[in-house]
């Protein structure tokens, strides 16, 4: 039966000479090239793809395009694998792999089905219902169940081997969507002069015009769109988009446009990204998104063969294909009788079942004509076939339509509806315009526009052809008219299409007599006639409550197919009119987004901008293990031969305090300030005095928010009367310079400074310990090393090789230390260098571990005590706090929470044992062996092994910090289920008197 | 994405920006006597209208510009831009 269902004419859009093979369930079939593979399997014979998400009950295709509910597969496998796909938007390509989601084990039987034989137990509302109480089986019970009965696809466990990229593009006028009215207003918009876009999500311009029989000008509707692209093609200021959804209206006529660029293309070359995501900045958007057709409601209108009329011509006229060959044609309107006609044309004789009294349309007569008759006044009451519908039972609507006067089964293999159509207003709606009903069409069109946004043609409610191109032409031309002056207006040629009668009011079709089938409204999301009912009878009276309630129109659907006909229904039991009812609100994306597409490039390596210090190459030869902090990588630790983490850090910081180490600091922020009120700006931005620095000195400065935490702490020296070179914390460095630029520019613009960051243009070096001084007289043999010459806190010019070098005695490790400036180029020269020299003085290089483990022993404070929490007072700065100036966040101090005496302050602590090391983030308690809820004194902030004493030593915030000293309490991490009886000590465990810096 | 107009560069994405929070807000002056509460108002509490909103951007990754915009917080519509040192047109 391989392409059985194929029609015998070839006028539509596939190329018959060109096979493709693909699977499905693991079954091989073949389609032809400009398949989709809805239409391939559809030709095929298959119908079955899927399982209803709640009831897990057959499903086969509804639609043809983007509106399809039903049909998600799971495409490809491996890292390939990708869920919840829309088989309707599938272009089939060579080998393709799909597979039915939401089943086990098969679509054919699938355990799940249990649900629809239960389904009086799974009324809306029911997870809420269910699975509220107790909420202790919320997580290990409940939350699982769901999401294995829940089926929809499976995301993949391995990285996207595909390539995403993302674009930005401006343009005049964005066109949203190829049929007549898109065309029109592309080409009038472009005639004009406007720089124009206009996208379409098909694989084929045209939209309505690939299936209507329409004529414009001397030309077929399919002609005019072709010679229409042909036009748009040709001009420079256009920029013509197939395949591409724009899927998101932002804010200030940002739209989002995704582009499946190689998804159709059997070995597109290795650097063609599979979607490129369009970020589309347009001066005006025209939504001519068209409409989609709505289903009725009937009992069992979910079954596989059961389409929208539309779809099943579009399937005959573009794919070559039948839904079926026993066709019922089920009305409230005219439109559908040009499917009808359609299977004619194909030699098959479709029943129409037409649920109003009559039409005198012109199709409705041209069918008449061909002496097919109409079984007016009547509806489907019900179907009949478990995986296939294989009949149905067709009522005779009584007087009032809310019964039938009697019932026949009729076989049929498919039943094409039509409830007539709903304009695509999602992205008008996104982009916040305020709907509004139109009676006409008994459907909402965009109204009032919140941004520079039209809607024409079907979109607009706007649903003859002459209207759509009239306005399309029209729209095009005002629009593109506010950026160009070339006043050169398009004229609308033309048309030709049948007239239509008037639809009936009428979605949901009454219950056959005796039985209760379901009647779907909401395909994806399992929605029926009687779940609205509840959902009212319980109380919820609030659209958006219904909504959620029942899950109408939610989730990867937006209620593309659904949405007017629960609006309808809520508004027929309220008896209100829907307007009163109002409507949910669309929100993006409009049709499911792959997350690779989201994050582009942005991906392993590329998630981020990594910093490199110049001497990075040096650490990784010399076997750095790196740490990332903020954007930039840092050595860690320098591991030799099997040394594990822990021996490397101690190794490294004991001969710090034992010898001399090297440590590169190029991280630390610095920042360029010069102006004649640069010291009057750091008095004011520091907590201490600035004003008398001496030229040649550097400080250590403490800068507080206003709300009195400390922000950052770092050392500026004075380079000469108006110039400073402040230094921040690796971590604030962006924020500081932001901080800076708000005083300077915002509170205080009459002082005359300027502030530039220059952390990328010095290169900085540590060299620390006791034979540092001597190391450094070695390399800079014209400077007076001695503690007279280059005095705690001084710094000097010089060089080494010609090399201009700056040297700091500065010190974060609490050893005598000193910290070489270069410019940035050289300082892996000079690194490289101080190395070779230091060799004899056996020099080592330590990373970030030995850092923290030195500057914790001395107690000196760093972010982990800096978190934003604490103010000068809490963390042992308070000799940094000037008496006699204001500064920023002065006043905050003596607010009274600052001042209360038993603040939580800085302490150290030693375990009792002298062995084990205590978690950070500890909590600090009094009594191990009280019951909860036990008071909690404070945290710890930093750990390490102290290589001065051989044991853990790590820096606490407690209660009362001070008078706490020399008591023992108790470190409990619950996390690691441990409790350490504890020592509390000064912080300053190492050289409390910090004579080593001075020496 | 907003669009927004730097005084000094142009319209730009909004994530070349940073938000300041409200334009209005003055620091009180250095050395002052303060009250607690004037203070507090300072540091700590600012209105939320709904609507028309004079609040301060930094052109971070631009021209690093500190300038004042007038938002609509309910659509977003921006009304006008000024550096520092203008007041807004509309
Ligand atoms: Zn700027």
């Amino acid at each position: 039966m391989s392409n059985s269902f194929r029609t015998t004419n070839s006028t539509g859009l596939i190329n018959k000479d060109k096979k493709i093979n693909f699977t499905f369930n693991g079954t091989i079939y073949h389609g032809y090239e400009g398949d989709t593979l809805a239409s391939a399997l559809i030709a095929n014979g298959v119908h079955l793809v899927g399982r209803s998400f709640k009831y897990h009950r057959p499903r086969g295709f509804l639609g043809v395009g983007v509106e399809e509910p039903n049909a998600m597969v799971q495409l490809h496998d491996g890292n390939k694998s990708e869920p919840n796909i829309i088989a309707t938007e599938v272009e089939l390509v060579e080998g393709l792999k799909a597979k039915s989601q939401n089943c086990w084990p098969s679509v054919q039987f699938d355990i799940g089905e249990i649900n629809n034989v239960l389904n009086r137990f799974f009324p809306a509302g029911f997870y809420y219902k269910t699975f509220m109480w107790p909420k202790s089986f919320w997580m290990k019970i409940y939350e699982p169940f769901i999401r294995k009965a829940a089926g929809m696809g499976k995301a993949p466990l391995l990285p996207d081997p595909d390539r995403y990229e993302h674009n930005y593009e401006h343009c005049d006028v964005l066109v949203v969507g190829s049929g007549p009215s898109g065309l029109a207003s592309a080409l009038a918009a472009a005639k004009n002069g406007a720089r124009v876009i206009l996208a379409e999500d098909k694989p084929n311009f045209g939209g309505s015009l690939l299936t209507d029989e329409v004529t414009i000008g001397n030309m077929s509707g399919k002609e005019w769109a072709s010679d229409t692209i042909s036009q748009l093609k040709s001009m420079p200021n256009v920029i013509l988009k197939k395949r591409s959804q724009v899927f998101g209206y932002y804010d200030h006529n940002m739209t989002v446009m995704i582009e499946r660029v190689s998804d159709h293309i059997e070995n597109p070359s290795k650097y063609t990204p599979r979607q490129r995501l369009h970020y589309i900045r347009a001066g005006e958007v025209i939504v001519s998104t068209g409409s989609i057709e709505r289903p009725i409601s009937f009992g069992n209108n979910d079954r596989p063969g059961i389409v929208l009329a539309s779809a099943a011509k579009e399937y005959m006229k573009v794919y070559e294909t039948l839904v079926g060959k026993k066709p019922i044609i089920f009305t409230n309107n005219d439109t559908a009788y040009s499917t009808a006609l359609e299977f004619i044309k194909n030699d098959i004789e479709p029943i129409i079942v037409d649920t109003r009294d009559s039409s005198n349309g012109e199709l409705v007569k041209e069918v008449q004509q061909k002496g097919i008759s109409i079984k007016f006044n009547s509806g489907i009451a019900d179907t009949k076939g478990h995986l296939k519908i294989n009949s149905a039972i067709i009522g005779k609507l009584d007087s009032s339509k809310e019964s039938f006067i009697s019932e026949e089964t009729v076989e049929c293999d498919c039943i094409c509806m039509s409830g007539g159509w709903t304009p695509t207003v999602h992205l008008s709606s996104q982009a916040g315009n305020k709907l509004k009903f139109n009676d006409d069409i008994d459907a909402f069109v965009p109204d009032k526009k919140r941004q520079k946004e039209t809607a024409i043609g079907a979109a607009n409610g706007s649903f003859t052809l002459n209207q759509s191109l009239a306005e399309g032409f029209q729209v095009g031309f005002d629009l593109s008219n506010k950026f160009t002056d070339q006043n050169n207006p398009t004229n609308s040629p033309n048309s030709n299409e049948p007239s239509y009668e008037k639809h009936e009011k009428l979605w949901c079709m009454p219950l056959p007599s005796g039985k209760k089938p379901k009647r779907f409204i909401d395909f994806q999301n399992d929605v029926a006639v009687s779940d609205v009912e509840l959902a009212i009878r319980e109380g919820f009276r609030s659209i958006e409550h219904v909504k959620r309630y029942t899950t109408l129109g939610m989730a990867g659907d937006q209620g593309k197919t659904s949405n007017l006909n629960g609006l309808q229904y809520v508004s027929k039991i309220e008896k209100k009119i829907v307007p009163e009812v109002g409507h949910t609100t669309f929100r993006p994306p409009y049709t499911p987004v792959t997350i690779g597409a989201i994050v582009g490039r942005e991906v392993g390596n590329h998630y981020l901008p990594t910093r490199k210090s110049p001497i990075h190459t040096w650490h990784e030869e010399n076997n750095a293990v790196f740490v990332a902090a903020g954007l930039w990588q840092r050595p860690r630790y320098y591991p030799r031969g099997s040394e594990d983490m822990n021996s490397a850090v101690n190794r490294e910081a004991a001969n710090v305090r034992k010898n001399v180490g090297i440590c590169d600091v190029t991280t630390l922020g610095k920042i360029d300030i010069k102006g004649p009120d640069a010291p009057e700006f750091l008095n004011r931005v520091y907590t201490n005095a600035w004003l008398k620095l001496p030229v040649g000195k550097a400080r250590y400065g403490v800068m507080l928010r206003e709300d009195g935490m400390v922000f950052d702490d770092g050392t500026t020296s004075r380079l000469s009367e108006n110039h400073f070179h402040m230094t921040t914390t690796t971590a604030q460095a962006a924020n500081v310079l932001s901080h800076l630029e708000y005083y300077l520019q915002v509170v205080w613009p009459d002082l005359d400074v300027n502030v530039l960051s220059t952390t990328e243009q010095w290169s900085g070096i540590a060299v620390a310990g006791p034979k540092s001084r001597d190391l450094l007289s070695k390399l800079f043999p014209d400077v007076d090393m001695s503690n007279e010459g280059l005095p705690f806190m001084g710094l000097v010019d010089s060089s080494i090789d010609g090399i201009k070098a700056r040297i700091y005695r500065i010190s974060f490790s609490g050893e005598l230390a000193y910290e070489v400036n270069v410019e940035s180029n050289y300082g892996l020269y000079i690194w490289k260098k101080i190395m070779e020299e230091g060799q004899s003085f056996d020099i080592q290089p330590y990373g970030t571990e030995a850092l923290s483990t030195l500057r914790i022993e001395m107690g000196h404070v760093a972010g982990a005590e800096l978190d934003g929490r604490t103010i000068p007072f809490d963390v042992g700065l308070n000799s940094m706090v000037s008496q006699k100036k204001d500064f920023i966040g002065k006043r905050s101090l003596s607010k009274d929470a600052f001042t209360e005496s038993d603040r939580q302050t800085i302490v150290g602590l030693v375990p009792l044992d002298k062995k084990t090391k205590i978690p950070e983030g500890s909590h600090i308690i009094e009594d191990n062996s009280a019951v909860a809820p036990i008071p909690k004194l404070g945290h710890v902030s930093s750990s390490c092994w102290s290589v001065e004493y051989n044991n853990p030593f790590s820096i606490a915030i407690i209660k009362d910090g001070k008078n706490k000293i020399g008591k023992n309490l108790y470190a409990v991490s619950p996390l690691k289920d441990i409790s350490i009886p504890v020592e509390v000590v000064s912080s300053h465990y190492v050289d409390p008197e910090g004579t080593r810096v001075r020496s | 994405m907003l669009e927004i107009k730097c005084p000094y560069c142009g319209k730009r994405s909004q994530n070349e920006f940073s938000y300041g929070g409200d334009a209005t807000i003055k620091r009180p002056q250095l050395g002052d006597e303060i009250s607690t509460e004037d203070w507090d108002n300072f540091v700590y509490y600012r209105d939320n209208p709904r609507g028309k909103h004079s609040e301060l951007w930094h052109h971070v990754s631009g021209c690093r510009q500190w300038f004042k915009v007038s938002r609509d917080t309910a659509t977003h519509e921006i009304f006008d831009t000024c550096k520092m040192n203008e007041d807004f047109n509309v």
